[in-house]
């Protein structure tokens, strides 16, 4: 335990010193991605990761906390931080509800049934255009403040969004060092075994479902506050895509590895700027190559490499003896 | 136009975009028989189909007929290239890796079209004209006919394929028990070879006959193969007659809700179906129930 402990304030650290390292506004800028797209990949990690359950639709739920806040404080004049609160609990619930019958399904099934309402959602933002602005988005939300301080420029919003994405991943690796933690991966291996071991799969399902909606309602909650304008665009099916990439590269079941997959998959199309639409040409590839050959994402995957390449000098080493 | 006419009007568009989904399903089903997987590239294969015949007609200069033939040819070509690089080298398939391998196929086949072809929409030439016939009070349009006659071409050639062929019955052998199909000496793995080759040819069919009507992009086949998917969920994944119905049903509901409520929502209609479905008769209306084994 005291590992977990020294990882996580290392964690700590390096999101603390970030900032000074990066002056730069864009590159600031990239970095507050990074940390929505942790929060999103890590409450896709708890769902598919640890309990096995895919979800196409992630995008949808981030989707409809942005919304929500969003809808909330323009339309509404609510405070942005009761409208992030009422967005997350309206998801929770959502999501708690619509788990039920979803999660009856498994395999394929599952991964169409979020996907339909993924689309679903995505749908209902472009054709609600009296409260969305349909295609062309919303804008004109406000920032976030916290006693005078208004979150209004990269840097602040940096510390607003990592101070979140912290808590989300303190939260997290609590939760899946835990009892349930425990029951989440004996779902994922076997929901048979898990519930003749006393594991009552059904509801947990449900619940990591909804705990996976809720820190992805706050993650969208977060984004329309900090960009002030949202689009349909941003909540799409590519993007629920994307988030599942980032997981799987990162590595499943790995709370640090989303970290890793959200920062390489944000940074990424920056980083190669003339690639610009092609991007899902790297996407489409690395997830057909990581599945096949790198199962456990890079954060398993390395580790593994290196102590292939260990051994086998090893045995090179000791084949004349 | 009076109500019943609209709605005459509405069911035989309705009937032509459901023969579309249901030719998408039959490739999903095929897979899904041999191979317990759930093809998430179907819809690019058919996507493929209208882009390599645009390609054959518009680059090579080809006539109609012969760049449809090629473009099913090189569709089948492409199912077929894509299971060997990437389903047979696995060594232990899990569904959460295949779904991903798959979608991550799909992803990867329209970044590429993208990438040699471009991000347009470009129109097919209907087959022969487009002058209007009327039926009763309702319009239909020649490409229309085509695609009737064509899907009906299509799923009887299926059918008598695995009903008296060897092959065929090869196919469905290793639909009812994998083990047992190879413990009697059929080669299972080409079967799924084989699978993945045909039901590129049934998409990429329905993608050019389709083309003419709605125009073709690199991007058109996501919300096509979720359609087809559709209706093989409605005829609980069996390649016979059940999806050809969950196919037409899809595209009748689809065009009345379009119609008559909201044009908008038309996508989201085949979606809120989908999930009914799963949630309530899962095993398709028009199939069994079945339990599950651990």
């Amino acid at each position: 335990m005291n590992r977990e402990i020294v990882k996580y304030l290392l964690l700590v650290v390096v999101v603390l010193f970030i900032p000074l390292l990066v002056h730069e506004g864009y590159m600031l800028n990239v970095m507050v991605f990074v940390g929505i797209h942790a929060m999103l990949a890590l409450a896709l990690n708890l769902l598919l990761g640890y309990a096995g359950q895919i979800s196409l639709g992630q995008a949808g739920f981030f989707g409809l906390g942005a919304y929500v806040s969003g809808i909330l404080t323009t339309s509404f004049n609510l405070d942005p931080w009761i409208a992030m609160i009422i967005a997350a609990i309206f998801v929770t619930l959502l999501a708690f509800v619509i788990g039920f019958p979803i999660l009856k399904l498994k395999g394929h099934y599952l991964a169409m049934a979020t996907l339909g309402l993924g689309i679903i959602i995505y749908i209902v933002f472009n054709e609600a255009v009296d409260h969305t602005g349909g295609p062309s988005g919303l804008s004109g939300i406000p920032n976030l403040k916290i006693a005078g301080i208004v979150f209004d420029n990269d840097l602040k919003n940096y510390f607003l969004i990592w101070g979140f994405t912290l808590v989300s991943i303190g939260l997290s690796l609590n939760l899946v060092h835990s009892r349930i933690g425990r029951a989440l991966r004996s779902i994922h291996d076997s929901e048979v075994a898990a519930r003749v071991m006393g594991v009552n799969a059904r509801i947990l399902k449900v619940q990591i479902f909804a705990l996976s909606a809720c820190i992805s309602a706050v993650a969208g909650s977060l984004y329309a506050h900090t960009m002030t304008f949202i689009a349909p665009a941003s909540f799409g099916f590519n993007f629920s895509v994307e988030l599942v990439t980032m997981v799987i590269i990162g590595g499943l079941a790995s709370i640090y590895g989303s970290i890793l997959g959200a920062a390489l998959l944000t940074m990424l199309p920056e980083l190669l700027r003339t690639f610009q639409d092609y991007d899902i040409i790297v996407y489409g590839l690395l997830l057909i190559v990581m599945t096949m050959y790198m199962p456990g994402g890079l954060v398993n995957g390395i580790p593994a490499v290196f102590s292939r390449l260990k051994g086998k000098s090893k045995r090179e080493g000791g084949g004349d003896a | 136009m009076e109500l019943s006419d609209q709605i005459a009007q509405y069911l035989l568009s309705g009937l032509s975009t459901g023969a579309i989904y249901a030719l998408i399903g039959i490739g999903f089903a095929i897979i899904y028989n041999s191979t317990d997987i759930i093809n998430f590239a179907q819809g690019e294969l058919v996507m493929l189909g209208g882009m390599f015949t645009l390609f054959f007609m518009e680059k090579m200069k080809l006539p109609l007929p012969v760049s449809i033939l090629l473009a099913v040819l090189a569709t089948i070509g492409c199912g077929a290239l894509f299971e060997r690089l990437t389903i047979r080298p696995l060594k232990s398939p899990t569904p959460l890796g295949l779904i991903i391998i798959t979608i991550g196929g799909s992803i990867l086949i329209r970044g590429i079209v993208m990438l040699v072809w471009d991000k347009d929409t470009h129109s097919l030439p209907a087959f022969s004209g487009s002058e209007p016939i009327l039926i009763g009070s309702a319009t239909i349009l020649p490409q229309h006919l085509w695609i009737f006659a064509l899907t009906a071409v299509a799923i009887a050639a299926n059918k008598l394929f695995f009903q008296y062929t060897i092959t065929g019955k090869a196919m469905r052998a290793c639909a009812v028990n994998r083990r047992a199909a190879g413990l009697v000496g059929i080669d299972v793995r080409r079967m799924v070879f084989f699978s993945f080759a045909i039901s590129g040819g049934l998409g990429s069919l329905a993608g050019i006959i389709v083309a003419p009507l709605t125009m073709t992009s690199y991007d058109v086949g996501v919300m096509l193969g979720l359609k087809g998917f559709c209706a093989a969920i409605i005829g609980g994944l069996t390649g016979g007659v059940g999806t050809v119905l969950g196919g037409l049903l899809l595209g009748i509901l689809e065009s009345l809700g379009a119609g008559l409520i909201s044009s908008g929502y038309k996508d989201a209609i085949a979606f809120i179906i989908l999930l009914l479905i799963l949630f309530i008769r899962p095993q398709g209306l028009f199939g069994r129930a079945q339990t599950d084994r651990v």
